[in-house]
């Protein structure tokens, strides 16, 4: 397990992950200054960033003294330097999910936010281009949402009886 | 005159209405702002604390001096139903910004409601060039979860087959770039030799694509008998046909021409894009998860990773042309160190009962028909793997809560993230180096789109 950066701010949970990966936990308004520690510390690229809906386990077992809400902004930072992964959880809020965008410090995320905003409906403060980017533009809802129903086809069988 | 342009304002309207994108897509110039026009640049710039230089940016253009075309969904080069849109003046690109969701089928929503057994089917047709990949990918972000290991003779079949699968996806990218560069023979000899190997597939796992067989706690079936020698063969010919390639293409002026030093990009953009595999390779960094953080069984092998320095479209295709060979190298080596045991985990919670054992134990049958009615059951946890795709990093994020269905499955598509590269190496060139572009990236829509 690596200790935080030094210039983190305070407040961070740091938790140990599956797999010798470091977890973080850290308020929606100390997120961005996190990231941009790790950054400095040497993660050069964000490897991924997706958005998590815990509709159904808003009870979930987090350390100590942070406080689940509905969606969960996880972020996995990757250092080549240090041959090393790091993964930060923001708890992004229950009914309009907002976080500060990462597009300042790591220019790759935008098309991430982009389909975490489509799918998950989480706006992202900064963005420079915060529209549907899987989705057409005027769908409604956003699909990934454990609200959203999966929806499904009927199927209609040749010569088979339709549905009463 | 103005009536002919009100007329044709009219005309055009309802003909773009029923397909326009809205907001996705690329604005006009006068209703884009300055800061934005320089975007692909500018996001680049930002990082070493510099601002955006307005006159970098050509925005004192006006919008009757450039033109917005469309190129895509359905164009052949493009890949697939990839559309980009295209500001152009004369023959120079001046902005571009792709446009995607032509092929989203919503693939991670699927996944959330197929249990974990059944997952592999779903995630394999995200990337079809390269579905024993996903599978491998999904199949040890699971059996993170579960903590079971998975005995060494399937670590290494896995490792076989993924290499093979390599070779087979790089192979359909020499054909598909040939094809884009006009040189049409090399597509019908890389389509030539990727059949030896989903011959193989067929053989081995009874698909070509989409195989579904590297499941989680091991792969699907055994080799088939005498595979030892169907594996030399297809190296020994694919071998020997690189070196073809190279006499067709490598050393070929016109091809040079079209490739050499178009649509450099530098190791500091490519980090900061978060662009993997071959693209970030070619920028000169050594990165590499098989060697970097290897997985399966790479620190056992000998193989090297092939490295670029300038950073434009001939090293990345030396690279992939190269990688070919390295992964035969990979695959040699398989063949000779394969060891004996199992192919599968003994797990019973994960593994189903040999056929044979069904027919006369109680219990096996019991345990079969659990397993693929409800599946198996994977503790609480989340969990982030990473492989290293043809295309770069491919990784998978799962969510378990207990349950026999992950509850919340995405994948780090590479091809998403690489996508993200395609304006800036466009920017300022030419029309027909956008292709090879494109082309370069190696984009496969369906793990775009997901």
């Amino acid at each position: 397990m690596i200790d935080l950066p030094p210039s983190a701010p305070v407040g961070v949970i740091v938790a140990e992950a599956l797999d010798a990966q470091i977890g973080c936990f850290v308020d929606p308004a100390q997120y961005v200054a996190l990231v941009s520690a790790w950054r400095e510390d040497g993660f050069e690229m964000c490897a991924d960033l997706c958005a998590v809906d815990y509709l159904a386990h808003m009870d979930r077992p987090l350390p100590e003294g942070v406080t689940p809400t509905r969606f969960e902004v996880v972020v996995n930072l990757l250092s080549l330097s240090k041959r090393q992964r790091v993964r930060v959880r923001v708890q992004a809020g229950n009914e309009d999910p907002e976080v500060d965008s990462l597009f300042d410090l790591y220019p790759g995320v935008e098309a991430m936010e982009r389909e975490a905003f489509d799918m998950f409906g989480v706006v992202f403060r900064g963005h420079p281009d915060l529209t549907r980017i899987l989705m057409p533009e005027d769908w409604e809802g956003h699909p990934l949402r454990k609200d959203y129903a999966v929806g499904r086809v009927p199927v209609q069988f040749k010569e088979a009886p339709g549905p009463r | 005159m103005s009536d002919l342009t009100i007329r044709t304002a009219e005309r055009i309207e309802p003909l773009t209405a029923e397909t326009a994108e809205g907001a996705q897509e690329l604005q006009r110039r006068a209703a884009t702002p300055p800061s934005e026009l320089g975007r692909e640049v500018g996001a680049v710039l930002r990082l070493d604390g510099r601002v955006l230089d307005p006159n970098a940016i050509d925005y004192e253009r006006r919008d009757d001096e450039t033109m917005i075309i469309n190129m895509g969904p359905q164009h052949p080069s493009t890949h697939g139903v990839l559309r980009i849109m295209l500001e152009l003046d004369g023959e120079f690109v001046l902005r571009s910004k792709p446009v995607i969701g032509y092929l989203h089928t919503g693939m991670e929503k699927t996944g959330e409601e197929l249990s974990y057994i059944q997952g592999a089917t779903n995630v394999t047709r995200m990337d079809y060039l390269s579905p024993v990949i996903n599978e491998l990918n999904y199949s040890l972000a699971v059996e993170k979860l579960l903590g079971i290991e998975i005995p060494e003779r399937a670590t290494w079949i896995r490792m076989l087959m993924s290499e093979l699968n390599r070779v087979a996806s790089h192979l359909v990218w020499m054909a598909t770039n040939g094809m884009d560069l006009g040189s049409t023979s090399m597509m019908i000899y890389g389509f030539r030799e990727r059949e030896l190997i989903l011959a193989f597939f067929e053989k081995t796992a009874g698909l070509r694509m989409n195989l579904n067989y590297v499941r989680p706690g091991g792969v699907a079936a055994d080799l088939a008998d005498g595979w030892q020698d169907d594996v030399t063969v297809i190296c020994d010919t694919i071998e020997a046909r690189t070196y073809e390639y190279d006499e067709l293409l490598t050393g070929q002026p016109i091809f040079r021409d079209r490739l050499v030093g178009v649509a450099p990009l530098t190791a500091e953009e490519a980090l900061a894009l978060g662009v993997t595999g071959p693209l970030l390779r070619s920028t000169g960094v050594p990165w590499d998860l098989r060697r970097t953080m290897p997985y399966l069984a790479y620190d056992q092998v000998d193989f090297d990773v092939i490295v670029g320095t300038y950073g434009d479209n001939f090293d990345r295709y030396a690279i992939r042309l190269n990688e070919i060979r390295e992964s035969l190298r990979i695959v040699r080596q398989c063949v000779e160190r394969m060891p004996a045991g199992d192919y599968r985990s003994q797990d019973p919670k994960v593994t189903p009962p040999p056929r044979a054992r069904i027919n006369e134990s109680m219990e096996a049958l019991i345990h079969h028909f659990k397993l693929f009615t409800e599946g198996f059951h994977v503790p609480v946890g989340e969990v982030y793997s990473a492989v290293e795709s043809p295309r770069g990093e491919l990784g998978c994020y799962i969510v378990a809560d207990g349950t026999s269905k992950p509850y919340r499955m995405h994948v780090r598509a590479p091809s998403f993230v690489n996508l993200q590269v395609v304006p800036l190496l466009m920017r300022g060139g030419m029309m027909s180096d956008a292709i090879t572009v494109i082309s370069a990236v190696d984009p496969v829509m369906g793990e775009v789109d997901r």
